[in-house]
């Protein structure tokens, strides 16, 4: 645990938080140990009564996680007993393996795979160049335009889904998954988070690449996408777990077994067997380490993303 | 052969080449937008016209649309599912917004140092935000379980003898999705609050620490002030996501026991989808998008004053 603390540090918050640079060198370190006065000491031992609190407070909100991983190494009547088994009686890995054969799991993991990398590519993608049309070509009507883009984020997507899905019974589309990627790869939301990203890059940079001769497209390609690659890379991993963990567009529009999310099959599990306590937990678990990897990779990306679109807009 | 001599040339006689720039422009422009627009036109903005527009007709899956005015407002007002529907969100509102503001702000303040490992414990309660609903629901369902759950069981420790029945219960299932989605959601708003207090210059603490405040009297004639703006944002985006809520609901309870947990949108889903009747389903949610367009306007307005 301490060994992921020290690897989560280097990259946490690199933007928004002070520089870390006051960070005393080994050497100031050995110095102040020597001559400790009493106000050092008494702020070392407040930082100890911090972590304290914190050590505890982490471990409090982190039970529901500990109990899913948990119970999901147990057999079923073992999960919800009096008083509660943190630590599994015996290992049950079995319930790993057996979970492939019990439910369709792989083809779930598969199906939201596909749904999650195709959405995710289309909307950084015609995000990022009605971004660039939005910030840097100048053309009548291109301000109103953004703004109806804006008004629909407004808009509780609750309100207009059943005219969505009138719209895709009509088109033949509903229960498949095309339905969901036309719903869900042009957002409004990824212009907006692109467009935000490219208004602080300077538009001399572009005006000196159309100087040099540069089409727009070019300068698109060249200037600015190589210069947005954190808001590329904030859009695609915000995209690509909200596409992961939906549940309700999924639920509306698949109604066959074989095009079932992992979300969808979870939850038709629980409905089916309630009582295999065990084996939900193990399919939660499943659930949530893709989510778990990528964010411990781009986690920087992700808290950039939010206090980006949110913080400036 | 700039951009920028659109703007600035407002010029009455624009010269010829000029107005092919500004073609030009409109041109390219309009191409880098196309590819999302299209999709943005066909699966947004119609479908919201839309929704505007069905919400005075008559329309179901087995008969033609017909104007018919405000009769499915009528038939709303009248109707029991939707006052209980309305009641039920307004609840969710009122415990998710507050509960989750506080405590956001509270994590802030405690992680706002800089200490060894602070990372980790940032990244620790921001990932239930992005943890998959179904997992959280459906661990939160158990843990919540009335008999042996380790929520009750904890409480029974710690004394409480007659512990509540949770999402079993039709007083105690909305508490319960309350906990839930504040535990969820806390450490989204907290990255929001931390991003609000690194921008409060230490010089105002210093000044107030020389002037003898002490630590409350800096948190609530420093802090707050300062932090209005991330306030007012997180108090809008709170708002107006608990008025949507939708899939925590869907999966930890669906709308029950009884009707006790069914919220608006889930009402709007089972009136419009479930049963097809696609005009007063509309209805329903232009009552929910008025609704939240009044939470934005009047917090904005309040947020004006207080500047002003």
């Amino acid at each position: 645990m301490t060994n992921m603390a020290e690897d989560l540090k280097a990259t946490h918050l690199t933007d928004a938080a002070p520089s870390p640079s006051a960070a005393p060198s080994a050497e100031d370190r050995r110095r102040t140990d020597r001559k400790r006065s009493p106000r050092e000491a008494k702020k070392r031992t407040a930082n100890i009564v911090i972590y304290g609190v914190l050590v505890v407070l982490v471990v409090a909100l982190m039970v529901p996680f500990i109990w899913m991983l948990s119970s999901s190494l147990k057999e079923n009547n073992q999960v919800l007993t009096v008083p509660i088994q943190w630590i599994p009686q015996e290992f049950v890995w079995s319930n790993y393996t057996d979970i492939w054969t019990r439910i369709p799991m792989m083809g779930y993991l598969q199906n939201s795979l596909y749904l999650a990398v195709i959405i995710t590519c289309l909307q950084v993608l015609t995000g990022s160049l009605a971004a660039y049309g939005f910030s840097k070509v100048r053309f009548p009507g291109r301000d109103v335009l953004f703004l109806a883009y804006i008004g629909t984020i407004a808009v509780p997507w609750q309100a207009y889904m059943v005219p969505q899905y009138i719209m895709m019974q009509n088109l033949g589309l509903t229960n498949s998954f095309n339905a969901l990627i036309l719903l869900q790869a042009f957002g409004a939301f990824g212009v907006f988070l692109m467009r935000q990203y490219y208004m602080t890059i300077p538009d001399e940079l572009c005006e000196a690449a159309r100087i040099d001769g540069l089409s727009e497209y070019g300068i698109w390609a060249r200037v600015i996408l190589p210069l947005s690659k954190p808001a590329l890379a904030s859009l695609a991993l915000l995209t690509f777990v909200n596409t992961w963990n939906d549940y309700m567009g999924p639920f509306i529009y698949l109604t066959s077994n074989r095009l079932w999310t992992v979300q969808l099959g979870l939850r038709s599990f629980v409905g089916q067997f309630d009582a295999e306590y065990a084996m939900i937990m193990t399919g939660s678990v499943i659930s949530v380490i893709p989510i778990l990897i990528i964010f411990l990779i781009g986690q920087r990306y992700f808290i950039q993303g939010i206090a980006t679109s949110g913080m400036k807009g | 052969m700039t951009t920028e001599t659109i703007p600035q040339a407002p010029a009455p006689v624009q010269s010829r080449g000029n107005r092919k720039q500004a073609r030009r422009n409109t041109l390219i422009g309009w191409t880098f937008i196309l590819p999302n627009f299209l999709g943005f036109l066909a699966f947004t903005l119609i479908p919201v016209v839309a929704a505007f527009a069905l919400s005075f007709m008559e329309w179901t899956s087995f008969s033609a649309p017909k104007w018919i005015g405000l009769a499915n407002f009528e038939r709303m007002f009248a109707s029991d599912s939707f006052w209980i529907a309305l009641r039920n969100t307004v609840v969710y509102a009122l415990g998710h917004v507050p509960l989750t503001m506080a405590l956001a702000l509270l994590l802030a303040m405690l992680l706002n140092r800089k200490l060894k490992g602070i990372g980790f414990f940032r990244v620790a309660i921001f990932f239930p935000y992005i943890t998959s609903l179904v997992a959280v629901a459906v661990v939160w369902n158990m843990l919540f379980s009335p008999d042996s759950g380790p929520i009750n069981q904890f409480l029974g420790a710690i004394g409480i003898a007659n512990p509540p029945g949770w999402t079993s219960s039709s007083d105690w299932a909305m508490p319960a999705v309350i906990i839930t989605s504040v535990w969820r959601d806390m450490g989204y708003y907290m990255v929001l609050y931390l991003a609000g207090l690194q921008a409060i210059p230490t010089e105002l603490y210093e000044a107030a620490e020389v002037d003898g405040a002490s630590a409350w009297q800096r948190f609530w004639n420093v802090t707050i002030p300062s932090l209005r703006p991330t306030t007012f944002f997180v108090v809008v985006m709170l708002t107006v996501s608990s008025f949507k809520v939708f899939d925590l609901i869907v999966v930890m309870t669906n709308g029950g026991p009884g009707r006790s947990t069914t919220v608006l949108s889930q009402l709007i889903y089972q009136e419009g989808i479930g049963e097809g009747k696609f005009g007063y389903s509309s209805a329903i949610s232009l009552v929910l998008f008025i609704i939240v367009l009044t939470v934005t306007v009047l917090q904005f307005k309040i947020q004006q004053r207080r500047e002003r």
